[in-house]
């Protein structure tokens, strides 16, 4: 990682019609990171992503991509991005090699072959080229879109949620890929619901409603929600959730397992809220706010505003 | 009644009521549920007309008495013929048929009433364009019985001698181009044109749709590609196909149906490029508006149905009235068809065809002119 910024894009905005999709989102990302780009189903993240890679024009807005005007040099950007859809879009009667062959034309890439080889070896589709890709299981077709977009060595991969439908098996082995290409110096913004693909990135970026919410690390995110969360272990947890919720300072009563996530920002009223409950058929303990507790709670904040 | 295994009425009403709330969301669906009958209807009982009246006819009038008139104004007055043009020769009449500028030509030969009243029997000729045996056969059957109640009505008094048993007059009658009205020889060369409209038409529209429905084009306009390639680098592959179907047709007309074949290939080749590349931009300007291929399908039949029945392929295009004709004008088969039964079956030449190749040309560009200004807007 250096300190040499790959996106550096100020208030950019997409309306359609009277929809803002995205209103006025800054954002940095440093040469060799992972960013994720976390946020509700609809909350601008597709939208931001096109903007960046120019599918669409943005209405408002400034910077630059790999050093160049993010809104007037949206060509030249293009060739040095690669961008994988969050649905499959690559052609499913054709097969692996002729899908990797016809993307390495469109990019005019020399030694095409050689090059359409290389990526069937390195991302382990060899003995699969010739399948065709619709007949290709989630993880496999997950694979050949990431061979595709790597295919004219991009600097920069923005990935629409790369693993949605994909296994844990497979996710995990999609990781590892990343994080040794971001070693060598590629950077990633990947939009993701999953928060344990979150914790994976360097850095986040909160989106909600078209607005950018917040930035920074793991633990810088968490720390900046200022949340406090106890766990609960005891009979009974769904009713208790039941009642703990309708107090005010609660704001999530969540379970995980066997276990009760009681969350609110404001620690001294989650305290009293909780104290007539701190009886010995429970069991309490304080424990770190976790992402997802984050998550949510950055997603009540924005309720009321419409999310479409 | 909770038994699975029985027939329920409710579910089977749930799902009728599903599929009417789907069908109201389609617009596009709905609108041709509706359409299609409405064009159907005023299509086949206004416009089409098997018995064809009122064509068009070429005079050539070179003999000035009674008798000549009398024969002209009854078969004016049979309806079946509209005399359009009077000119003096034959040779410049003869140009008109083939043009398809009339359907007949009637020719009065010089000192016709003389003859007549002498008893020699003169001729009277009359060529007509039988391409389209549809639009001849009921006229030239007409003929000898309009011809024989027009003399009757002379044969009075001191010329009753005309109306003998045999015809006073010598009436030729030439059937041009298919003398023995063969309908394969108007139908095989008009199946080129159907054909072609259906699949050119249908395919493109269907492969640009393809590509939206599927995400794929989103991938594609991701690519460094500009959108005419892809327009483009879309259409050629199936400018071929169109070719091979144009010889799979013509083998066929030529061995199975022995067509004559008449005029020049390379002429006709050249003339289907026009109306296959007016075609494309049909399919591809229906991709453009079209939000799934379902809905590309049924523009296709939408636009394949007025083509089929207001182009002169299964009625005789002067049968119809007027402002069927006027539409039949719009539509690049109408003008295709003329250009290929043209070309086969007169052996018409490069001066005759340009009468008829602009006009699909000028249809094909103000389609695909319409289809860049929707393509603009479908991508952001």
């Amino acid at each position: 990682m250096t300190d040499e910024l790959a996106i550096d894009v100020k208030g950019m905005t997409k309306r359609f019609g009277k929809l803002t999709a995205v209103d006025h989102v800054d954002l940095q990302v440093r040469k060799g990171e992972v960013c994720g780009f976390l946020g509700p189903n609809g909350s601008g993240k597709t939208t931001f992503i096109r903007m960046l890679c120019g599918l669409l024009r943005a209405d408002e807005g400034s910077g630059q991509c790999l050093g160049h005007d993010v809104i007037k040099d949206s060509e030249t950007i293009k060739r040095q991005v690669g961008y994988m859809t969050q649905k499959f879009s690559f052609w499913e009667d054709l097969t692996i090699e002729e899908n990797l062959d016809f993307v390495a034309r469109m990019y005019s890439l020399k030694n095409r072959r050689e090059t359409v080889k290389q990526s069937l070896e390195r991302l382990g589709l060899s003995a699969r080229k010739d399948q065709l890709a619709g007949q290709l299981s989630g993880g496999w077709k997950q694979r050949l879109a990431l061979a595709a977009c790597l295919i004219h060595e991009p600097q920069l991969l923005l990935l629409d949620e790369p693993t949605a439908g994909v296994d844990p098996i497979a996710r995990r082995d999609f990781w590892k890929e990343i994080h040794q290409l971001a070693g060598q110096g590629l950077t990633f913004l990947i939009a993701t619901h999953y928060m344990d693909e979150a914790e994976r990135c360097h850095r986040l970026a909160f989106i909600a409603n078209g607005k950018l919410l917040t930035v920074g690390t793991v633990s810088d995110v968490v720390e900046n929600s200022h949340l406090t969360t106890w766990a609960v272990d005891g009979p009974d947890l769904l009713q208790l959730a039941d009642k703990l919720q309708a107090l005010p300072g609660v704001e999530q009563a969540v379970p995980f397992g066997g276990i009760l996530h009681i969350s609110g920002p404001d620690q001294a009223a989650l305290e009293q809220a909780i104290a007539p409950f701190r009886t010995s058929q429970y069991h309490w303990k304080q424990v770190p706010a976790g992402l997802e507790d984050v998550f949510i709670h950055l997603m009540e904040q924005t309720k009321g505003a419409p999310s479409k | 009644m909770n038994n699975n295994s029985v027939f329920s009425l409710a579910r089977l009403w749930a799902i009728v009521v599903k599929e009417f709330i789907q069908m109201r969301r389609d617009r596009v669906t709905f609108a041709m549920m509706i359409g299609i009958p409405i064009l159907q209807l005023v299509l086949f009982s206004y416009a089409i007309n098997s018995d064809p009246r009122h064509l068009s006819a070429a005079i050539v009038v070179a003999d000035h008495g009674p008798q000549g008139r009398a024969i002209l104004s009854a078969l004016r007055n049979s309806t079946y013929f509209q005399f359009v043009r009077q000119v003096s020769t034959e040779a410049e009449a003869q140009a008109a048929l083939a043009r398809g500028e009339v359907q007949f030509m009637i020719n009065i030969p010089e000192h016709f009433t003389r003859d007549l009243l002498r008893g020699d029997r003169p001729m009277l000729l009359v060529e007509a364009d039988a391409t389209d045996p549809g639009a001849t056969g009921g006229p030239l059957g007409a003929l000898p019985s309009i011809l024989n109640a027009a003399m009757l009505n002379d044969a009075k008094g001191p010329l009753d001698y005309l109306a003998s048993a045999e015809s006073p007059i010598d009436l030729r009658i030439h059937a041009k181009y298919n003398p023995e009205a063969i309908t394969q020889y108007t139908i095989v060369p008009g199946l080129l044109g159907v054909v072609l409209t259906m699949t050119m038409v249908m395919i493109t529209a269907l492969a640009i749709t393809r590509e939206r429905e599927s995400g794929t084009m989103e991938n594609l306009l991701s690519m460094p590609t500009r959108p005419l390639e892809v327009m483009i680098g879309k259409i050629l592959p199936y400018i071929l196909v169109g070719y091979i179907q144009m010889a799979l047709i013509l083998l066929a007309a030529h061995f199975l149906f022995q067509v004559p074949i008449v005029g020049n290939l390379w002429l006709l080749m050249g003339v289907t490029l026009v109306f296959i590349a007016a075609s494309l931009a049909v399919g591809v300007t229906f991709s453009t508006l079209a939000q799934n291929q379902r809905q590309a399908m049924q523009m296709t039949l939408f636009f394949f149905l007025p083509s089929i029945l207001l182009s002169g392929f299964m009625f005789p295009f002067r049968g119809m009235p007027e402002w069927a004709q006027a539409l039949g004008e719009i539509l690049p088969l109408t003008h295709f068809l003329r250009l290929v039964r043209g070309i086969l079956l007169k052996g018409n030449g490069i001066d005759d065809v340009i009468r008829q190749l602009w006009q699909i040309a000028l249809f094909g560009v103000v389609v695909l002119t319409i289809a860049v200004f929707r393509y603009r807007r479908t991508l952001d």
